[in-house]
């Protein structure tokens, strides 16, 4: 079963240099850790929302804005897809994600089509 | 089923489906060797039946086709009384998932463990069949739609697993302790729902002191019931009760439970909580009541549940147990923290300390405070009486500890389990 695992966290947070290389090893440990398992399918990390934009169209006409879904603390700042056995497998793999300890990660199970 | 199917209402009606052909064809061809295999064994196929008719796609019917086959050894020698136990826990935890709300948790708890209808639980929680069925549905959606398994957990993720179905017993014993003498009589039932899940949680897992524990307080709690409400429907606290209301059979099984859960050597809250509960329960009058005892183990409770409701608890014991002056300190820190602000029992015990040390001035504007903050008439009352007491300059009187409202109220120590 494939989950979506939505990893939010503050994005104006502003960390030190050093800060930024040791989450950055963080995230790298816990990516080859989860390929070699082989339950990581996909993986993006997002730009933050200042370079966001919102579409809708309502009764024909476009409507354009910027900024993104929802004006909230913490924003979604990438995403994996994983293929787990069940909803345990996935919550332990994304308490696993360097973001639980100071963000929030959102287990959503993919809609298979 | 539900482990086959991954769907509860496919679970739910293919299972109902195999009794219904149980009672067509027992009578006439005999009872099956092993009837518990052959209801499974017909279940599972109108299960297969039926996803291939919804055609949901080769993924689903193999991993429904796969258990039939793996499970075929097993299936002859049957799943007798072990396999049904493994199950009942299996679903247990499965409807205590922590991934589902805690109101769907219960009220999943009350619909697949207890067998109450979706009407009955409603009625039970004060809300609309329609709200109720709703969520029940959405929690079997989620349980589907997320993939939460159908099993005991393994051995890392049991301590918390366990605690979560324990927070679900003890909430609906709560929710049925906090109802009312003219409540509905389902609601009334809760109690005694809960105290069956508890000790049906206790036979699974016998090693679990926390399981135990718990059992052994809701019976405490539970044996004092018929003393609670007197006989114009207001609570009665602990030290007014009539202690030959009691149900002492009742009181000697849950000690004797507890005894069997401390002796498996890994403390916990719940059996704090009920050593705490058995202090009460086995003191023949107020005044024999051990409150030395019940301080000490109010103050291990609040190093392991640290929230201000306990440390409120504790120095009520406190005061009991060394005196007014002593308890008023630790309230004082209370204040201080503003953690209860806005909590009635607060400014109550504080007006009832500075009762017993004589200080009627304070105390008066203390009840009055905790007048403006009481949630409800029967607590309104009590304070006023009080009130009119200190206002009259009444002797304080010694004989009775002036602290009822607090001291061993499950609300104080039950806020815990559901925050």
């Amino acid at each position: 079963m494939r989950y979506a695992l939505l990893v939010c966290d503050d994005e104006n947070a502003v960390l030190s240099p050093e800060g930024r290389q040791e989450r950055f090893a963080a995230f790298t440990a816990f990516q080859d850790e989860m390929e070699a398992r082989g339950v990581l399918r996909g993986r993006e990390r997002l730009r933050p929302t200042t370079s966001s934009t919102t579409v809708r169209v309502r009764d024909g006409d476009l409507v354009i804005a910027d900024g993104p879904f929802a004006e909230t603390k913490e924003q979604i700042a990438g995403f994996y897809v994983v293929d787990c056995r069940d909803l345990d497998e996935a919550i332990e793999v994304a308490s696993r994600i360097p973001a639980a300890q100071f963000g929030t990660i959102e287990v959503r199970p993919v809609w298979e089509m | 089923m539900i482990h086959v199917t991954g769907d509860w209402d496919l679970a739910e009606e293919c299972a109902q489906d195999a009794f219904t052909k149980a009672l067509e064809r027992w009578p006439r061809d005999g009872i099956p060797t092993s009837p518990a295999a052959w209801l499974k064994t017909t279940a599972r196929n109108r299960a297969l039946d039926q996803l291939r008719r919804a055609a949901v796609g080769a993924a689903k019917l193999r991993e429904v086709a796969m258990p039939v086959l793996a499970d075929e050894s097993n299936e002859d020698n049957d799943r007798g009384e072990s396999g049904i136990a493994d199950d009942r826990l299996r679903l247990m935890f499965t409807c205590c998932h922590p991934a589902l709300p805690i109101d769907a948790r219960v009220a999943l708890t009350l619909r697949t463990l207890a067998g109450l209808t979706t009407a009955e639980i409603a009625r039970a929680f004060l809300v609309p069949d329609e709200t109720m069925a709703k969520r029940l549905v959405r929690a079997k959606h989620k349980i589907r739609d997320a993939a939460i398994p159908y099993r005991v957990p393994p051995a890392h993720q049991l301590p918390e697993r366990t605690v979560a179905v324990l927070a679900v017993l003890y909430a609906l014993f709560n929710e049925g302790y906090s109802a009312s003498a003219g409540a509905d009589l389902v609601r009334q039932g809760l109690c005694a729902e809960a105290i069956r899940l508890a000790r049906l949680l206790a036979e699974l897992m016998p090693d679990e002191p926390e399981a135990l524990g718990l059992l052994a307080l809701m019976i405490l709690h539970h044996a004092r019931s018929a003393a609670r409400i007197d006989t114009a429907g207001d609570l009665m606290t602990l030290e007014d009760q009539d202690r030959a209301l009691w149900n002492t059979t009742a009181i000697g099984e849950a000690c004797t439970i507890l005894e069997a859960a401390v002796r498996l050597g890994r403390p916990g809250p719940y059996q704090v909580m009920a050593a705490i509960a058995a202090c009460h329960a086995s003191a023949p009058t107020p005044a024999a009541t051990d409150w030395a005892e019940i301080a000490v183990l109010y103050e291990r409770l609040s190093q392991m549940v640290p929230t201000p409701v306990v440390a409120l608890n504790r120095a009520v014991a406190v005061a009991m147990a060394d005196g007014p002056a002593a308890g008023l300190r630790l309230v004082e820190q209370l204040e201080q923290s503003n953690a209860l602000c806005g909590y009635y029992l607060l400014p109550a015990t504080r007006a009832d300390l500075l009762r017993r040390l004589g200080r009627s001035g304070q105390a008066a504007a203390a009840y009055r405070r905790a007048l403006q903050l009481a949630p409800t008439d029967a607590e309104r009352r009590y304070l006023t009486r009080r009130l009119a007491e200190t206002s009259a300059k009444v002797p304080v009187d010694k004989r009775v500890p002036g602290l009822g409202l607090v001291a061993g109220t499950v609300a104080g120590s039950g806020r815990k389990a559901r925050d």
